[in-house]
């Protein structure tokens, strides 16, 4: 579990960084609302500093390397997952989507008290879920506009080959924004909570008082 | 004498564990980037029928290849098709390498190398009193943009049946190339006979013009537009990779949908 975590971080940044190799040569995505444009996918400061122009031919021989990767690791974690029952842990159940909104609501430091959670918080299982589902849909657009023809079918999930292009660069926004969320996370959870993700255990201080742990993430238990 | 081993305490366990732990996690973040470093500084290969890419990645790209043309690949899937009011009425034009101005049919002919050793010139007429095949497909290009266009012109395999070039066709690739040599393709055979490949002189219900490859050009919609060659001055038949303009600059030489 924490090995393809940890296998999947660089596999990511690669993939994400080659992929913006291949989107500059076609760069056509912005956000625009009522005739005003928000975002620019890319501009041109931003190519220049991280010498992305003129490398589709580079970016597309290191995605579709690394492609193998990245679809490899996501089936060892399913399959980990499946195999240790660990998925009981981390997918969503009845009570997460009420108890998320509580999570956050704490989180955000407007109500004090969290709901009782085991492994992972409803908030953590909705979005650890969710990101397993975007890594799966970026499998599949990525099919859909690298095979269009012998993935017909794929492509036609999604909506057709120029959609499904969309799809692929909408996920990988969504990673980045997943990204520094879970950045956050993980510095206001602390030193102790890194280290568990590392090694696989965390250690608690027994104290004689009663203490209400809300913070638990212990990977091995 | 030896002292007797004692055991270690709770606190000396979660010491040594977690020192266990950083290291191997250390050596593998270490061993990570020395990986991609070998990788990303990896020499180009040697110059031949393809350039330009990392060696370890070109390895990969024909690797990859042999997975998908394998596994996936089959004349039965075919590109989905438009209705004509769906076709651009300007056809997106990128580059006319080896097809620039114009070139009228009265001073072309399709030179075909057969394996004999002799070359038949085929003229525009000729190619167009077989029957003719239309496709409205979306032309997808390796930029990442994408356009239906409505093209008409002859199925590669009909053209290969009626000048007898079945023994051809047995081969492995098809190479094209422009009359002026400027740009060329290879064609691996089973995407060349695949039903929606046309050999095209039309666009639009109109003779093909100067921008799109006139007189004749390449229509395959299982390739990125980069193996669509306009303008078909040669046509010869190998089982090695004929030479590919795109693939001496770091593409794929497959490059196929």
């Amino acid at each position: 579990m924490r090995w393809t975590h940890w296998v999947n971080f660089p596999i990511l940044t690669i993939m994400i960084w080659s992929g913006m190799l291949i989107y500059w040569a076609n760069d056509e995505y912005s956000v625009t609302l009522f005739g005003h444009t928000f975002v620019r996918f890319f501009p041109d400061w931003y190519y220049n500093l991280l010498h992305i122009p003129q490398r589709l031919a580079e970016g597309m021989a290191f995605h579709f390397l690394f492609m193998w990767f990245f679809t490899l690791n996501g089936f060892f974690y399913i399959l980990y997952s499946i195999i240790s029952g660990e998925w009981r842990y981390l997918l969503p159940n009845r009570r997460s989507f009420k108890e998320a909104w509580l999570v956050l609501l704490h989180d955000l430091h407007i109500r004090k008290t969290a709901p009782p959670q085991g492994k992972y918080n409803a908030a953590q299982r909705i979005a650890y879920t969710a990101i397993i589902v975007m890594g799966l849909g970026s499998v599949i657009t990525g099919l859909a506009i690298y095979k269009p023809v012998q993935f017909y079918y794929l492509t036609w999930i999604c909506g057709g080959y120029h959609l499904a292009r969309i799809w692929h660069f909408v996920l990988t926004i969504g990673y980045v924004l997943f990204f520094l969320v879970h950045i956050i996370q993980v510095i206001l959870a602390g030193w102790n909570n890194f280290r568990s993700v590392i090694s696989g255990f965390e250690v608690i201080e027994e104290t004689p008082q009663p203490a209400i742990e809300t913070n638990n993430e212990d990977e091995k238990a | 004498m030896k002292k007797p081993e004692k055991e270690l305490t709770i606190e000396q366990k979660i010491k040594r564990r977690n020192f266990i732990s950083f290291t191997v996690f250390g050596a593998c973040a270490v061993g990570a980037y020395e990986g991609w470093r070998w990788l990303y500084k990896s020499p180009d290969e040697a110059a031949g029928i393809t350039a330009g890419a990392h060696r370890p990645l070109r390895r990969a790209l024909n690797k990859t290849e042999i997975f998908f043309r394998r596994l996936t690949f089959s004349e039965n899937h075919l590109v989905k098709t438009y209705p004509k009011e769906m076709a651009a009425k300007v056809v997106r034009h990128n580059s006319d390498i080896g097809s620039a101005g114009k070139l009228p049919p009265e001073n072309w002919k399709l030179q075909v190398k057969k394996s004999t050793g002799e070359v038949l010139q085929i003229t525009l007429d000729e190619i167009m009193a077989l029957p003719k095949t239309e496709i409205i497909y979306d032309f997808k290009c390796v930029e990442g943009w994408d356009q239906i266009s409505h093209w008409g012109g002859v199925k590669f395999a009909d053209f290969i049946k009626h000048f007898g070039l079945e023994k051809e066709s047995k081969m492995e690739y098809v190479g094209l190339e422009t009359p002026d040599k400027k740009y060329y393709v290879g064609i691996d055979m089973p995407s060349a006979m695949h039903p929606q490949t046309l050999l095209a002189y039309e666009v639009n219900e109109k003779p093909l013009n100067g921008n799109h490859g006139q007189p004749l050009r390449l229509i395959i919609p299982v390739k990125y537009g980069i193996k669509n060659l306009k303008r078909i001055g040669t046509m010869t038949f190998s089982n090695t990779r004929p030479r590919d303009y795109w693939a001496e600059q770091g593409y794929d030489y497959y490059s196929g949908l």
